[in-house]
C-alpha cells in the first residue's frame, strides 16, 4: 500500500438545467440592464450633470433625512400614550387607540398628507387665530406632522405587539416577587419587548425613507422633490439613476446597521456550539 | 353640513359619480395587478429556492431593488423610463409614437413592488413545509409538477395567506400613487372636486372614507379565505 492517495475524482461535469439556463438568462438581463444604463449615462459621459446638480441632490437627501428623523422621533413619543391606551383595560380608551391605529393604517399616506396639507386651507380661519396657521401653511411641517402621525400608528401597533407577545408568566413572576408595577415594566417587560419589536422598528424606518418621497408631490423638495425638479428641467433619464442610487445606499445602510445591532443585542439569546466557542 | 353632502350627489352638480367611477379605477388597478405580482412573486420564490447559485442571485438583485426603491420612484421609472425606452424602439421601427397608459405603467410598477414583497412570503411558507412533504410524495411516485400542485400549493396558500392578505392590503393603499401620474383613481377625483369647489379637508377625508371601507371590505374577505384555507385542519 503506497502512502500516495488518488486524486479526488473531478466534479461532475454540471448540466445545463432548466434553472442553470434560466438562471444565466435572467442574470444575463441585469448585465445587459447595468450595461444599457451605463451606456445611455457614461456613453455620452457629460461630467457637468453631476458637478451642477450634485449640491440640490445632496439638499434633497438632507430634507428627507430630515424629513424621516423629525417623523420618527416625534412619532416614537406620540406611540408611546396610544400604546398605552392600546392595552389599557378601559375598553372606550382602547377603542379610540384602535380607531386612531386602523385610520393611519388602513388609508394611503398620500392622501393623509393631502387631507392635512390641502385640508387645513378649510380652517385657515381658525388655525390664524390660534398661531398656527404658518405651521400648517408650510409644506415640510405638514409632511412632518402628517408622517408623524402616520408612523405612530404603526410604531403603537409594533411596541403593543411585542408587549403582548412577553410571557405571562414573566409578569406573573415579578408580582411573586414582589416588584412594582413600574419596576416590572421597566426592568422586565420593556427590555424584553424592545427586543422583539427590534425587527419591525428597522422595517418601519425603512418604510418611513421610502414614503417620505410622497412630501415630494406636496411640493417639498426632499430628495425625490428635487430629483423631479431636475428632470423637469433637462429632461435627463439620469436624473432618477441618481435618486435610485441613494434611497437604494440608504436602504441597504439602515439594513444592515440593523442587522449588526440586533446581532449585538441579541448575543445572550444565540445558543454557542462548542465548535464555535 | 346638508350643503357638504349634497356635494356628493350623483349627477352633473355633485361629485359622487365621479369619485364612484374613481373608486372602480382603484379597485381595478389592485385587481389587475394582483395575478401579475402574486405569479410573478412565486417564480422569484421558486428562484431563491433553486440549488442554482446564478438564478438565486438574480432573484436577490431583484428583490433588493424593488423593495428598496421608494414606489413613486419605481413607478416614476416605469413611466418615464418606459415612454422613452418605448419611443426609441419605435422610432427605430419608424413606427408613430404612442403614448404610456399611466394604467399600465402603475399596474406594472406595482407588480415589480408586490412581486419583490410576495417572493418572500413565499419563501418563508415554503420553509413551513417539512421535507418529509416532498419524500412522501415522492414516494407514492408523484412527478415533480405534481408533487407542486398536489401536495405543496395547498399548504403553501395556507402558510402564506396572512403575509399575502396584508401585501393586498398594502397594495391597494399603493394605487393612490399612480394618481400622480395622471390615473383617475379616488384620490384624483376627490383632488378635482376639492380643488373646485374648495371643500378640500371634506372631500380627502371622504377619499380616506373610501380606502378604509375597502380595507374593510377586503378583511372580511381575507377572513373568509382563511377560514376556507384552515378547513382542512384539526379543531382543537
Amino acid at each position: 500500500m503506497s502512502d500516495t492517495t488518488l486524486p479526488p475524482p473531478p466534479a461532475p461535469a454540471r448540466r445545463w438545467t432548466t434553472a442553470r439556463i434560466a438562471g444565466h438568462g435572467f442574470m444575463g438581463f441585469w448585465i445587459l440592464l447595468a450595461g444599457v444604463i451605463g451606456w445611455a449615462i457614461f456613453g455620452d459621459w457629460d461630467s457637468g450633470f453631476l458637478v451642477q446638480y450634485a449640491p440640490r441632490y445632496l439638499n434633497g437627501l438632507t430634507t428627507t433625512l430630515q424629513l424621516v428623523g423629525l417623523a420618527m422621533l416625534f412619532g416614537a413619543l406620540l406611540s408611546l400614550p396610544i400604546t398605552w391606551a392600546r392595552l389599557s383595560s378601559n375598553r372606550l380608551v382602547g377603542a379610540l387607540a384602535f380607531g386612531w391605529v386602523y385610520f393611519f393604517r388602513g388609508t394611503p399616506l398620500l392622501a393623509q398628507t393631502f387631507l392635512v396639507y390641502y385640508g387645513a386651507g378649510t380652517f385657515r380661519a381658525e388655525f390664524e387665530a390660534l398661531g398656527l396657521w404658518p405651521f400648517f401653511r408650510d409644506a415640510f411641517f405638514c409632511a412632518v406632522f402628517t408622517f408623524s402621525l402616520n408612523t405612530s400608528a404603526y410604531q403603537a401597533e409594533i411596541l403593543a405587539g411585542s408587549i403582548r407577545n412577553v410571557a405571562r408568566g414573566q409578569r406573573e413572576a415579578a408580582a411573586a416577587l414582589g416588584l412594582s408595577r413600574y419596576v416590572t415594566m421597566r426592568k422586565i417587560v420593556l427590555p424584553q419587548a424592545f427586543i422583539v419589536s427590534l425587527r419591525p422598528y428597522g422595517n418601519e424606518i425603512i418604510l418611513m425613507i421610502k414614503g417620505s418621497a410622497i412630501a415630494s408631490i406636496v411640493t417639498v423638495f426632499d430628495l425625490m422633490g428635487e430629483t423631479r425638479r431636475i428632470f423637469s428641467r433637462t429632461f435627463d433619464f439620469e436624473a432618477y439613476f441618481w435618486a435610485a442610487v441613494l434611497y437604494l445606499v440608504m436602504v441597504e445602510l439602515i439594513r444592515r446597521l440593523w442587522d449588526r445591532i440586533e446581532r449585538h443585542l441579541t448575543q445572550h439569546l444565540v445558543r454557542r456550539t462548542d465548535n464555535e466557542a | 353640513m346638508g350643503e357638504l353632502w349634497s356635494l356628493l350627489s350623483y349627477g352633473p352638480d355633485g361629485w359622487g359619480d365621479e369619485i364612484l367611477a374613481g373608486t372602480f379605477v382603484t379597485v381595478s388597478l389592485a385587481l389587475a395587478t394582483l395575478p401579475i405580482g402574486l405569479v410573478l412573486g412565486f417564480l422569484l420564490a421558486l428562484a431563491k429556492n433553486s440549488p442554482e447559485p446564478s438564478l438565486r442571485a438574480a432573484a436577490n438583485i431583484y428583490t433588493t431593488v424593488f423593495r428598496g426603491l421608494p414606489e413613486l420612484l419605481t413607478l416614476f421609472l416605469v413611466y418615464f423610463g418606459g415612454q422613452m425606452l418605448l419611443q426609441a424602439i419605435l422610432a427605430a421601427l419608424g413606427l408613430p409614437p404612442v403614448e404610456v397608459n399611466s394604467f399600465v405603467a402603475g399596474m406594472i410598477a406595482l407588480s415589480l413592488v408586490f412581486s419583490s414583497y410576495s417572493s418572500e412570503v413565499f419563501l418563508s411558507a415554503f420553509k413551513g413545509i417539512t421535507s418529509g412533504q416532498y419524500e412522501g410524495a415522492g414516494a407514492l411516485g408523484l412527478s415533480r409538477a405534481q408533487t407542486m400542485r398536489l401536495v405543496i400549493l395547498p399548504q403553501l396558500v395556507r402558510l402564506a395567506l396572512p403575509g399575502l392578505s396584508n401585501l393586498w392590503l398594502i397594495l391597494m393603499k399603493e394605487t393612490s400613487l399612480v394618481s400622480v401620474i395622471g390615473l383617475a383613481d379616488v384620490l384624483r377625483e376627490t383632488g378635482v372636486a376639492a380643488r373646485v369647489t374648495r371643500e378640500a379637508f371634506f372631500f380627502f377625508a371622504v377619499a380616506c372614507s373610501i380606502y378604509l371601507v375597502l380595507s374593510i371590505i377586503s378583511s372580511v374577505g381575507i377572513g373568509r379565505l382563511e377560514a376556507w384555507a384552515r378547513r382542512g385542519d384539526f379543531s382543537r
